[in-house]
């Protein structure tokens, strides 16, 4: 037995989205399980079924020097925001 | 095709349906309990179609008979809790179900070949899973020896002209079938359960 990942797209020309998995001994089986429990109430117009073996899982991320300022919400602006307007005598939204 | 026959269709989807449905909560593999009771409820949709075509009233048709009354072969009766056999009994009756269908599809009342169509768009699945397991299992003695144990079976569900394809595809030698008609033992305390909420509720209920 091994672990399929499944995929479905909900309607034409949106993108595939993971939906779940399916332990089956063979891509045969795969498909029938995945069409059942994914595909069978018409939630899905397209499924594809990936061996877990198949995929590459990336999840560490080293973040040694603090590199949130990269990112938007890591950077706040709010207090700055604040004193600007308080300087410039404009009362902001509070 | 005559009455009588579609009747034996019909109840042949219902009373598998409800066999193949005790798997519910208890197959061998969660995926293959999803699949199974999807594929269970399928049989029942299809005998409620063709019920529909024979009748105003197909849960009167499917629930108010008595047990005499009932067309179905006695391969779908039995209560066969047992995988190897469960499996073996669905690969034979999907066999059997394509040879009966496609003649179906082919029926001089265009309404009946209509439906024989679209039961058949959803078979080709049921086919498809029914052949999978069969691959997967036909090689084992426990398997083989439920699928001659129910052979004769098989080709009861099929009538005598149409059972030579059925020999054919199996591959088995053509022996006295069990014919529809009597029912076995077994079909009793599931024509009680089956029946029961129908003959347990008031008359005039409205669900």
């Amino acid at each position: 037995m091994s672990v399929w990942e499944v995929f479905r797209r909900e309607r034409k020309g949106q993108p595939l989205e993971h939906a779940g998995s399916v332990e089956a001994p063979d891509a045969n089986f795969a498909e029938a399980w995945a069409r059942e429990q994914y595909g069978r109430r018409g939630e899905s117009v397209a499924l594809w079924l990936v061996p877990r073996d198949a995929i590459r899982d990336v999840e560490d991320w080293a973040d040694e020097f603090d590199l949130k300022y990269r990112r938007v919400d890591g950077y706040s602006i709010k207090a700055r925001l604040k004193e600007a307007r308080e300087r410039a005598g404009t009362a902001g939204p509070g | 095709m005559n009455e009588q026959a579609l009747l034996g269709l019909a109840d042949d989807e219902l009373v598998l349906g409800w066999r193949d449905s005790e798997w519910t909560g208890i197959a061998p593999l969660l995926e293959e309990d999803v699949a199974f009771s999807s594929i269970a409820q399928n049989e029942i949709g299809h005998a409620r179609a063709v019920y529909s075509l024979l009748s105003d009233d197909p849960d009167a048709l499917a629930f108010d008979r008595a047990l005499e009354e009932y067309r179905c072969a006695p391969l779908v009766e039995l209560h066969v809790l047992e995988w190897a056999h469960t499996i073996a009994r669905r690969w034979l009756y999907e066999v059997a179900d394509e040879i009966r269908i496609t003649t179906l599809k082919d029926d001089s009342d265009p309404a009946v070949a209509g439906l024989a169509a679209k039961i058949d768009r959803e078979e080709a699945y049921h086919r498809m899973h029914a052949e999978m397991w069969h691959e997967r299992l036909r090689d084992e003695p426990r398997f083989e020896a439920a699928v001659e144990e129910l052979w004769p079976y098989a080709l009861g569900v099929l009538p005598p002209e149409l059972r030579g394809e059925l020999v054919s595809r199996v591959g088995l030698a053509e022996v006295e079938a069990i014919e529809r008609g009597t029912h076995t033992e077994e079909l009793a305390p599931l024509w009680e359960e089956m029946t029961l909420v129908r003959r347990s509720a008031p008359a005039g209920a409205q669900w």
